[in-house]
């Protein structure tokens, strides 16, 4: 597979091929001996035949011919055709012959719909001829900057110039001239001159990603990819336009005049920023990352990603990554040896285990690394003995919701009725947000919004209840009761994507609200919308909460009261990812000793008396899982930077270390030497990973489901506040761009956050007598802050929305864990 | 500034409503729009893509295709000099000179005054009274410099005024059709049934 995006990957139909022979297998070792066995193949409605140079072959009902030539290793060249979105005909580079009624007609490969016994001819002389003088005329205007352009080398352009053109233009005129490239957005340059107009990132921005901010300006000879003046080019998958050009007219910031393509080695990867876990490559030059495309996997991605997993990679060389161990002394943290920080951790645990016992010792995190790391974490965890272990900070839901009957993304994608009960998907599960908004936009599915503001799928649900926030699960009754939604959840086949919407209500009003839907929908299925890289692994692999005394808040809480003895924090940051920011500040001053493992210096990592460097991704391999609860393999692309170790080696290091009170002389990680022997041991030892060996995860490119125990969700109950009338009800949620380490240190990402505002809607905004941008006190029962208000028609009246974690003015100080909803009142200052 | 007055606002909500996707009205907006300032301004452009639920880029891009909306300041009088070979042959070039000296300005550009823009133009279809020019689109044959500068005098002096309306404007009468005698055009995926003369057959 390539990082193009050009080729849906066939993989997708090997691996339906696959699950079909085992089921045939199954199929045949329960029928009884003897029984007779009909041999006749049912006939497929789908297949249509036709003849393509000479030779049949099996189109698929309602594809077009170059879909069908591509599928059958007949290379038809093209520009603006794109399998994953609606042919245009733009380019005309796609001519092939088709025997008609009065004889052979030159047509568009990409706009002609297969036929039965239709006859093509992609490579005869006229066909050459077409396609020769296409290049010819496309080239006219074509600056021809190979040797500066950073698509030389890749561009579909220049290659099928050299297979499909002429080889010499006839063309001496002075060529249409624009300004060489013009940023259209913070992350993405055009350059007009080399644009051939086929329409691919317009189309992209329209059709794909819902926001259609470039367009075709004027006409003729004119034509131009432009925005609107002054308002560029604002998209959360700006970057795909740019993988998807099919000359070098969209170039990327982060990548520009970086490598040329034949100096990049590659590998296959699985994006971990978030839990979609798109198929990547991952890319480098001596040793450098320097590129992330998006690869097309059918059940996932479609090839996409979002600009916050593309080009984070940024990140991974920044100044704030932790290069090697360090540890506390009189003049703060000091650089220490690997030897230096692991004896020291390892007498901090032996002291617990001593002083406090295994109680007293508590893991925080593990969701931002792989599968391997999380299960060697938890495997300590396990030999020290303690209960406290949570990859979630209290911004989550119960680890439960993973074992209720899981919906796979194309289940959701394909669904009679998706309800989202759940996070803004566009702000924290961006790719999902394509995949359900696709879903909604062809008429397959039809979506049942629950929220307190608008969300980005707002416009495309086909009904959007707002609720109070903390109401949730009445809203869910009162929904259950209409007849019309009743009508449409009695089709069956509904999807609900579970998850956090408002990190000011506690995930108990969630649960109930959860609960209350899967009464009232028989055979639902879930999607849990959570959303750390691997949570769903680390949470399946043993670092989930043991029942809710012991997960993340509980555990915050203990160290506040000064129950815990070390706090080890696993790429985890409580003090800015903890929606009770005050909480996780008195855990810091109550937790006598911290060890931390990350790949960045944050907030929390300074707190920490031994710091730990880990490697980062692209730095390591192993495997990760999605939300559906999809395996699927991580690349290791470059070398770790300075002396820092995955996760698991660091884990396992220690674990020797403290010796007797945690790996015993036959403790199982004692034999690990490399990550796939944890893969294997995972693959071995847990249910539901069975199977899933690194050797068999290396073929499955599209990854591979596991399977987890069957649970229910714990029983909830919460206090309803009543409201008094001149508060506002806190929503706090999530942008894809915060103050996130990972985001900040990514140099083009880091002007993307927005800041800490306050929002309410325009009449209350008018009633509170406070202009636009005016700082405002906000006091909730606990506690206090400053912040600038603005006008939102987005939020409903009597609520005020803060995006989590800018930075400034931290709306995190005034929630209180233990609250079910957060009710403010807004001061004038 | 220059969005849409109050007065066509009303007017563009009429439009709007004539149509079972908002989306539909974008043309007839613009011409309002055009209609209103001369031209089709930034601001009208951002009025009418809030108007119907799109992008400012595509009011941009769908109005920018047509030849006839300007996006620049426009004089009252937009003067077309055709320059295709029958008028090229008859003098077209030394009428767009003349034109130039008599009003002071080069092709493209418009007076200070703000009366008349004068352009370039291709065939204006009437070439067997060439050469000829376009003022708001309404045609002057076989125009000399002397019938040219009693033109320029003319629409200063406003003799002209009830022959030639301001540029952009699309008629002297509306069309004003009560809610209750529209059409009630249906949207595509909302018609189940064929069109009355046309029989079709039942899958
Ligand atoms: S910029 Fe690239 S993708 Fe967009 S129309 Fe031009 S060639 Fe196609
Ligand atoms: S949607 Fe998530 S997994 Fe996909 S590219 Fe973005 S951050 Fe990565
Ligand atoms: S690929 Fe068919 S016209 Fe462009
Ligand atoms: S050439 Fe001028 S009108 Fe035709």
């Amino acid at each position: 597979m390539t990082s193009g995006t050009d080729e849906v990957p066939e993989d997708a139909d090997v691996l339906e091929e696959v699950e079909a022979d085992v089921l045939e297998d199954v199929a045949a070792d329960e029928r009884e001996e003897g029984e007779e066995l009909e041999e006749i193949e049912p006939p497929d409605s789908n297949a249509v035949v036709i003849n393509m140079n000479g030779k049949d072959v099996v189109a698929r009902k309602g594809e077009t011919v170059i879909a069908a030539a591509l599928r059958n290793d007949e290379y038809i060249p093209h520009f603006c055709y794109h399998p994953r979105m609606s042919p245009v005909g733009m380019c005309r580079q796609c001519m092939v012959e088709i025997e008609g009624p009065r004889g052979p007609m030159m047509v568009v490969s990409c706009m002609t719909p297969v036929a039965e016994d239709q006859v093509v001819r992609t490579a005869t002389d006229e066909v050459k001829r077409a396609q020769e003088g296409m290049i010819e005329l496309l080239l006219a205007n074509h600056p021809l900057d190979c040797p500066v352009c950073d698509k030389g080398g890749e561009c579909p352009l220049q290659d099928q110039a050299f297979s499909h053109g002429p080889g010499e233009s006839r063309y001496v005129e002075q060529k249409r001239h624009y300004e060489k490239p013009i940023p259209i957005s913070d992350l993405v340059y055009l350059d007009r001159e080399r644009c051939i107009l086929c329409d691919r990132c317009t189309r992209f921005a329209d059709e794909v990603a819902g926001d259609p901010l470039i367009h075709f300006i004027s006409r003729g000879n004119n034509t131009q990819v432009m925005t609107f003046p002054d308002e560029p080019f604002v998209s959360y998958f700006s970057g795909n336009v740019v993988q998807i050009c099919p000359v070098g007219a969209l170039t990327a910031k982060p990548y520009r005049f970086k490598a040329r393509p034949w100096d990049l080695s590659q590998r296959e990867s699985t994006c971990t920023t978030c839990s979609v876990g798109c198929r990547t490559v991952i890319q480098s030059s001596r040793d450098e990352l320097l590129r992330y495309q998006g690869v097309d996997s059918d059940p996932v991605n479609w090839g996409w990603l979002c600009d916050r997993g593309r080009f984070n990679f940024e990140a991974i060389n920044s100044d704030h990554r932790l290069t090697t161990p360090m540890i506390k002394t009189e003049a703060g943290l000091v650089e220490t040896s690997w030897r230096g920080a692991l004896d020291a951790a390892a007498g901090l645990i032996n002291d617990a285990l001593a002083g406090g016992g295994a109680e007293s010792i508590a893991l925080l995190g593990g969701a931002r690394g792989t599968n391997e790391d999380a299960f060697a974490w938890a495997r300590l965890a396990d030999a020290i003995g303690t209960p406290n272990r949570d990859a979630q900070l209290g911004d989550g839901l119960p680890a439960e919701i993973l074992g209720l009957d899981r919906a796979t993304i194309d289940e959701a994608a394909n669904a009679s009725t998706i309800v989202l009960l759940g996070p803004d998907l566009k702000e924290e599960l961006p790719v999902l947000y394509l995949r359900l908004r696709d879903a909604a936009e062809k008429g397959r599915s039809r979506i049942l919004e629950f929220s307190a503001t608008d969300s980005g799928m707002t416009p495309y649900a086909w009904k959007s209840i707002r609720h109070e926030p903390g109401t949730q699960h009445n809203a869910v009754v009162s929904a259950l009761a209409d007849s019309d939604i009743a009508e449409q959840l009695a089709k069956g086949d509904v999807v609900v994507v579970a998850g956090r919407s408002n990190l000011a209500d506690s995930a108990d009003v969630t649960v109930a609200a959860l609960q209350k839907l899967l009464a009232g929908v028989q055979g639902a299925k879930v999607l849990p919308a959570l959303r750390r890289g691997n949570v769903v692994g680390a949470l399946s692999l043993g670092l989930a909460p043991a029942d809710a005394d012991h997960d993340g808040l509980a555990i915050l809480q203990a160290a506040a009261d000064g129950k815990i003895e070390v706090l080890i924090l696993l790429g985890a940051d409580p003090l800015n990812d903890c929606p009770d920011a005050d909480l996780a500040r008195r855990a810091f001053a109550g937790a006598r000793r911290i060890i931390a493992v990350d790949t960045f210096a944050c907030e929390s990592t300074q707190h920490a008396d031994v710091v730990f460097a880990a490697a980062a991704y692209g730095e390591k391999a192993g495997t990760t899982t999605n939300l559906e609860g999809r395996v699927s393999t991580v690349g290791q692309q470059v070398t770790a930077t300075g002396t820092s170790r995955p996760d698991w080696m660091i884990a396992i290091e220690l674990g020797l270390k403290i010796g007797d009170r945690s790996f015993g002389s036959d403790h199982p990680l004692r034999g690990v030497s490399t990550v796939d022997d944890l893969t294997d041991m995972i693959a071995n030892t847990v249910t539901g990973f069975a199977g899933l060996s690194s050797s068999t995860l290396v073929q499955q490119t599209d990854g591979v489901l596991i399977e987890s125990p069957s649970t229910s969700l714990p029983e909830v109950s919460f206090a309803e506040a009543g409201r008094v009338s001149y508060d506002y009800r806190l929503v706090v949620s999530r942008k894809l761009y915060d103050r996130a380490v990972g985001t900040q240190m990514s140099r083009s990402l880091t002007n993307l956050a927005s800041a800490s505002v306050a929002y309410v809607h325009p009449l209350d905004l008018d009633g509170l007598g406070v202009a636009e941008g005016d700082d405002v006190k906000i006091v909730s029962a606990k506690a206090a802050t400053i912040l600038p208000i603005r006008p939102d028609s987005a939020v409903p009246r009597g609520i005020l929305w803060s995006p989590f974690n800018q930075g400034s003015g931290n709306i995190e100080d005034i929630i209180d864990w233990r609250s079910a909803t957060t009710d403010v009142r807004i001061e004038r200052v | 500034m220059s969005r849409l007055s109050d007065h066509n606002v009303i007017l563009a909500k009429e439009i709007i409503a004539r149509y079972p996707k908002q989306k539909s009205a974008l043309i007839p907006l613009v011409h309002l729009s055009q209609e209103q300032n001369g031209y089709v301004t930034e601001d009208a452009m951002r009025h009418i893509a809030d108007m119907i639920d799109v992008t400012p880029a595509e009011v941009y891009g769908t109005a920018s295709f047509y030849e006839m909306f300007r996006f620049e300041p426009t004089g009252k009088y937009l003067i077309n000099v055709c320059g295709t070979l029958s008028c090229s042959l008859m003098g077209a070039d030394s009428l767009m000179h003349h034109a130039e000296q008599t009003l002071g300005i080069k092709a493209g550009a418009t007076t200070d005054d703000g009366l008349i823009t004068l352009q370039h133009a291709e065939c204006q279809a009437a070439c067997t009274e060439a050469p000829t020019l376009q003022v708001n689109y309404r045609h002057r044959y076989r125009v000399t410099h002397e019938s040219f500068d009693q033109l320029v005098d003319d629409l200063r002096s406003g003799a002209l005024d009830t022959e030639i309306p301001p540029h952009g404007t699309l008629g002297r009468n509306r069309q004003q059709i009560p809610a209750d005698r529209a059409v009630a055009v249906q949207a595509p995926e909302d018609v189940t049934t064929g069109p009355a003369w046309i029989q079709v057959s039942p899958a």
